[in-house]
């Protein structure tokens, strides 16, 4: 067994994906991921990498695009503003059915907004974000010890699946500190990369495209992207329970937030309120069936988000009707406390009562 | 037996272009797969097609490619070259994509000398999205865009690319050229040439700008278009070598 390590979340990032086997990183400063960027462009040289800063964030997400396409893995990171100059490159890369692998490290908007946590990008992260209908595998880590773990099956879905993975940090887990342990994985093998574009010796071209002018030939490209999804959904559904089995109100709730639910909970438990945790690992797929279970059992779901609720959105789709679904978010870089959430609780255990 | 004069490029498919009559873009495809043969490299030859009437460039020349979004294909050429050194990586754009939209990847790429090679195709005009103004535009011409003819006032000057980007210390290679003529195209092959030498032997960026008529754009016939190219654009965008490596010879 290795030891464990103290390091920041963004480090860990950027470690994970070396250890993962990424030897290439293309990226563009910007707040508060700049320690991913900066920790890889030493850290690359030494493992035979190669680090490039871009011009811009399109230029960094096309320069994964190339080394994507040209069998690497690849990874990019950045941070809310940035992710969004990055759309319109990963629509082409999931069009064109190349693996990568890509961090946000989320700060406040919308426009400019602030540099301090939030998780107002999960609508972009999990319904598609760039222009057409697709969709990227997104992993929502709420320690450090997880961001690390799921860096590297990050890299493995990429390859698993043809498709860019999206690992959905915040500003707190980017920035913290936590030891960590970069664990010795089982060597997995994935198909052969034979459509990669390494020079068409002994072998026909290969060519790497999303255009297809004939209606009838992009819808079919459409339906096998769609397919996709679904497999992903039957497959890759990742979602961790806490205190759930006896629980009488639930708290959903991710990444950062989910951190301080669990304080929040044991703070009610002491008070006899019995309150459990769903807590999404992957927000795309996101896990439905969990939430129609759970709403089977118990009459009021509170989901805590940094955001004017969006998650919320799948909560009530998994829900559908069978509990109360009720809301509690901060926005602005403004982080919930357990508190607050407490407060919350004891709100709608009220309003239940009276 | 009669001796094989003249055919196809090994690296070009046998098959028809889509391309308006009197277009300069098959002259171009033609020199590419003509280049690529000599120099014996197409199992080794990646291609990044742009958006625009070229994006369909994977149609003619028989080696992998990618497809890019409009003006990224500096960057995709980047990021293919960083993982494959060895292979021989060349972008073709057109103005609107080079010039406008990809002004930034194009500028970063020769700036950090990617020894990479870019066919760079000015024909004055956005030819697939049905003739509107570009970013090399002449003044006075018109276009759906610029009925009133491009004033600079209202719609700014012409860029002149290969002037521009040969003041990079990181490029390496930059010339510009034409294929309104025989003789031009020619020379154009010869530049061409250099230019892909330049990338094998390692010495990094160049980029051929190449004139090139566009009829259906100008709303002119493929002659008078040959004719407006010598008139009214080589005054504008003057041929020749503007950046080539120390100690080596110029083309002509």
């Amino acid at each position: 067994m290795d030891e464990k390590v103290l390091i920041t979340g963004n480090e860990a990032i950027g470690e994970a994906a070396i250890q993962a086997g990424c030897r290439f990183f293309f990226g563009y400063p910007i707040t508060p991921q700049n320690k991913v960027p900066e920790y890889l462009s030493y850290r690359l040289p030494q493992v035979g990498g190669c680090f490039v800063q871009a011009e811009s964030e399109i230029a960094a997400i096309y320069m994964v695009f190339g080394a994507a396409g040209a069998g690497a893995r690849v990874l990019t990171s950045s941070s809310s503003p940035g992710i969004s100059l990055k759309q319109e490159g990963i629509s082409y890369i999931a069009a064109a059915e190349l693996p990568c692998v890509i961090v946000n490290v989320m700060r406040a908007g919308p426009g400019l907004g602030g540099i301090l946590p939030s998780q107002s990008d999960y609508f972009q992260a999990t319904k598609g974000g760039g222009h057409g209908d697709y969709h990227l595998l997104a992993l929502a880590p709420s320690t450090i010890q997880e961001t690390v773990d799921l860096m590297m099956d990050a890299f493995d879905l990429a390859d698993k699946y043809r498709n860019p993975v999206i690992v959905l940090a915040d500003g707190c887990i980017g920035q913290m500190m936590e030891p960590v342990e970069f664990k010795e994985r089982p060597s997995e093998v994935f198909p052969p990369k034979d459509w990669a574009v390494t020079g068409a010796k002994n072998r026909p071209r290969n060519l790497l495209k999303s255009l297809y002018l004939d209606p009838e030939k992009l819808e079919q490209h459409n339906l096998k992207l769609h397919k996709k999804y679904l497999e992903m959904a039957k497959n890759e559904v990742r979602v961790e329970t806490y205190l759930t089995e006896d629980a009488d109100i639930i708290i959903a709730a991710y990444g950062t937030v989910a951190r301080i639910s669990r304080t929040a909970i044991k703070i009610l438990r002491k008070k006899g309120i019995k309150v459990g945790m769903v807590r999404p690992i992957t927000v795309f797929p996101f896990p439905y069936e969990t939430f129609a279970e759970i709403s089977e059992k118990v009459d009021n779901i509170l989901v805590v988000e940094m955001s004017l609720g969006q998650m919320v959105e799948d909560v009530k789709l998994g829900v559908c009707g069978r509990a109360n679904v009720h809301f509690y978010g901060r926005v602005g870089g403004m982080v919930p406390t357990y508190d607050e959430i407490v407060r919350e609780i004891e709100k709608i255990r009220r309003s239940q009562v009276s | 037996m009669m001796k094989i004069a003249f055919e196809r490029p090994r690296s070009m498919f046998p098959v028809p272009t889509h391309y308006c009559p009197g277009c300069g873009h098959g002259i171009i495809h033609r020199l590419l797969g003509e280049v690529i043969d000599e120099f014996g490299i197409r199992e080794k030859v990646v291609g990044v097609a742009p958006v625009g009437c070229s994006v369909l460039i994977y149609n003619y020349i028989d080696c992998d490619m990618y497809e890019a979004a409009h003006g990224r294909a500096p960057a995709i050429a980047t990021g293919c070259k960083r993982v494959h050194p060895d292979l021989i990586v060349f972008t073709y754009q057109g103005d609107g994509d080079l010039a406008s939209i990809g002004t930034a990847e194009v500028i970063h790429a020769a700036t950090r000398g990617e020894n990479i090679t870019v066919l760079f195709v000015n024909n004055a005009v956005y030819g697939m999205t049905g003739g509107q103004m570009a970013p090399t535009t002449l003044l006075g011409q018109k276009t759906t865009t610029s009925p009133y003819g491009r004033a600079p006032k209202r719609e700014g000057y012409p860029i002149r690319i290969a002037e521009m980007l040969a003041t990079l210390e990181g490029a390496t290679y930059i010339a510009r050229v034409s294929v309104h003529s025989p003789r031009a195209v020619i020379a154009a092959k010869r530049v061409l040439k250099k230019a892909f030498e330049i990338q094998i032997n390692g010495l990094g960026f160049s980029l051929v700008e190449f004139l090139s008529q566009c009829p259906t754009g100008w709303g002119v016939s493929p002659t008078e278009a040959t004719k407006w190219v010598e008139e009214k654009m080589i005054p504008f965008f003057p041929l020749g070598e503007f950046k080539v490596p120390k100690n080596e010879k110029l083309v002509k």
